[in-house]
């Protein structure tokens, strides 16, 4: 695989030290599943991140800590020798959807139930405990323009299968896109497949009436 | 007792191995207050910042097979597990990762020991990098590392535009990178 488009050094480092989302966070860790360059990035924000863990003055007070961790390692398995680590064998098949997505989702792509957005295409919304992102599934037939998404803010749009192409150049599968709300970008999906992505943005804005609150979701809007 | 990196290396692996308390004990004495402190930081919450490092140092102990010694320093493994306690506990969200086992996973290309060696030597370069940058440069990076200084109010300390902000944490950042690759 050659990914062109990868996760920028501030939305790595953010994801590194923890400061990310979960719904960018899935979008920058589905990458990184299929992106072996952009983990070793990650590990090196992770060493610099311990690194000023370490670097940290000894303000907290820790006597009696050992004591009740002592405790607690009494009814452990304290002094057993472990048995060797079990390699997992791997199954054969390649789903489109990388972890951690595809359990995210419940399944591959084809098993999932896609819900009509017009035009050919379709979406699956993603659930996350945020409340700052709202993640999708998209798959835009082969060919034809992606649906009109309004965001306010940040977009993270990260292909799986096919591929588009905007402004910004070409993405297939792996290739993340980074977007804020000055990008005005319309992408195209290639025309050699149906494009399948993950589209994170800002969460909508939520309406203060009681009616409109319940019939967002509905209306998906 | 000082430790070096490779000191703690072989103590985890005396955890993982013989399940060695006296071992443990010399990284809970070495980790424990930092961690504690960096939960403090995160959470303000001295009662929730110890049970949170107490939490850490249980999932060191119980997961001590999982870290691989040939990596060196164990403290960026450590980092990521209290790191990931802190937002499932305190943020109330899950923090997705990628799954090496999965058979989407695409797998490193060179041979591991050489990547892992390229990456500790890497990293060792990105540490001189950080501590070469200027001093306002590195204070705004390091903070902004963790969590509870968001850019805004970085900005607001500092008296500068949140741009101004954001532009000189991307440009220590981009510094960062171009040394790492200029030492290679
Ligand atoms: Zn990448």
């Amino acid at each position: 695989m050659n990914i062109r488009h990868h996760v920028s050094d501030t939305l790595l480092a953010a994801y590194a030290t923890g400061d990310l989302a979960e719904g960018w966070s899935l979008a920058v860790a589905t990458h990184l599943s299929l992106c072996p360059e952009c983990r070793k990035r990650l590990a090196k924000f992770e060493a610099v991140a311990a690194d000023m863990m370490e670097a940290l003055p000894a303000e907290a007070d820790v006597s009696g800590s050992w004591d009740a961790m002592k405790a607690r390692l009494a009814g452990s398995d304290a002094g057993v020798a472990l048995p060797p680590e079990k390699t997992v064998s791997k199954p054969v098949a390649s789903p489109v959807l990388p972890e951690p997505l595809r359990s995210y989702v419940g399944g591959d792509a084809k098993a999932l139930k896609w819900k009509p957005l017009g035009r050919g295409a379709y979406q699956v919304q993603i659930p996350t405990r945020d409340e700052e992102t709202t993640v999708r599934l998209l798959r835009i037939p082969a060919g034809r323009p992606v649906p009109e998404h309004s965001h306010g803010g940040r977009e993270l749009t990260l292909v799986l299968a096919g591929s588009f192409s905007d402004e910004q150049g070409r993405f297939a599968r792996g290739d993340l896109e980074e977007a804020d709300e000055d990008l005005q970008h319309q992408p195209v999906a290639g025309s050699e497949e149906d494009c399948i992505c993950l589209a994170v943005t800002d969460a909508p804005l939520r309406f203060s009436s009681r009616f409109l609150r319940i019939v967002q979701p509905i209306l998906g809007i | 007792m000082s430790e070096n990196p490779e000191d703690l290396a072989r103590l985890m692996e005396s955890v993982a191995l013989r399940r060695d308390v006296a071992a443990f004990e010399v990284l809970f004495r070495h980790f424990g207050p930092k961690v504690k402190t960096y939960m403090l930081r995160q959470t303000r919450n001295p009662q929730l910042a110890e049970e949170l490092m107490q939490e850490t140092m249980m999932a060191v102990w119980n997961k001590a097979s999982l870290f691989d010694a040939g990596r060196g320093n164990p403290s960026a493994w450590i980092f990521t597990i209290a790191r990931n306690l802190f937002i499932s506990a305190y943020r109330k969200q899950n923090r997705p990762e990628f799954d090496p086992n999965d058979p989407a996973f695409v797998p490193e290309t060179i041979e591991p020991a050489e990547v892992v060696l390229q990456g500790l030597q890497e990293a060792e370069s990105l540490r001189a990098a950080l501590n070469e940058l200027p001093d306002e440069q590195r204070e705004l990076v390091s903070r902004s590392f963790f969590a509870d200084v968001p850019h805004s109010a970085l900005a607001a300390e500092y008296g500068l535009p949140l741009g101004t902000v954001k532009s000189r944490i991307r440009m220590a950042l981009a510094k960062l990178r171009k040394s790492m690759e200029g030492g290679r």
